[in-house]
């Protein structure tokens, strides 16, 4: 099955979203994401959302429960890219992740992991 | 992936009929309404919206009606143009539709707010359900002129 690659730089993993996820794939990510953490003894998370043109419940939430997963592994998460008409449709679909640090590009969210604590 | 799209599509005139019986199909008829709102010269914040609306809509057909189509059609009319699409379904029909339509309820894991959100996101939205007959929704985009 197709799969979404993850980066690592250092204790850093990146992930860019790039293509349209259907649901397994989006799963297939969280699981991917989780124990890539584990594995690589990553304290932080970067998901990089510019290239996506829809974020739906379905996204969002796995967005949001990764971000839950990781800190319970102790890995901070930052979501970075959001496209300006993503953020109006979620709010207005319901869904503000919540528990989600955001960043507006990759730049600043490294910077924001980086930061220590 | 790809090569298959064509032929699950039927196409006459402004009308699509696409098959919504796997995830893959979820993000065919994504892309098919992006394609309708562009062509019609939708504005990109009304196209993710009603893009939006039709995956959590496509969604709910595959997961919760166990599969079944949704129809892509442009509308014309007077000083107006619009994308309608439906989303009909076979399955076991939603018995507590108020309950189904309240933000936060879902019956299957979901975050609820696929109806609810969907119902915010288009101009027009109407549901039709009876238990044990299947579910049809219907929403529609307008721009104006």
């Amino acid at each position: 099955m197709e799969r979404i690659p993850i980066l690592r730089m250092g204790r850093l993993l990146l992930v860019t979203i790039q293509v349209d996820m259907h649901d397994r794939l989006a799963m297939a990510l969280q699981e991917d994401l989780t124990n890539r953490i584990v594995k690589d003894r990553a304290n932080g998370v970067l998901i990089d959302i510019s290239a996506l043109d829809i974020v739906d419940s379905f996204i969002g939430r796995m967005i949001s429960d990764t971000a839950a997963m990781a800190k319970i592994l102790d890995a901070k998460t930052v979501l970075v890219g959001m496209q300006p008409a993503v953020a109006i449709t979620l709010v207005e679909l319901g869904l503000t992740l919540e528990g989600v640090s955001t960043a507006l590009n990759v730049e600043l969210g490294m910077k924001m992991l980086e930061q220590p604590g | 992936m790809g090569n298959e799209s064509f032929s699950a599509r039927i196409t006459s005139g402004d009308n699509s009929i696409l098959p919504l019986k796997t995830d893959e199909d979820v993000v065919r008829l994504r892309k098919q309404v992006r394609d309708d709102l562009v062509a019609l010269g939708f504005s990109l914040i009304e196209q993710t919206k009603m893009v939006t609306a039709a995956s959590e809509l496509a969604r709910n057909t595959l997961r919760y009606g166990g599969g079944g189509e949704a129809h892509v059609s442009r509308r014309h009319d007077n000083d107006r143009t619009g994308v309608e699409l439906r989303f009909i379904d076979n399955g076991p029909g939603i018995a507590n539709l108020e309950l189904a339509m309240t933000d936060g309820y879902t019956s299957g894991g979901g975050l609820g707010l696929g109806l609810s959100g969907a119902k915010r996101l288009a101009d027009e939205f109407q549901i039709d359900t009876e238990p044990g007959k299947g579910t049809t929704v219907r929403i529609a985009k307008w721009k104006m002129l």
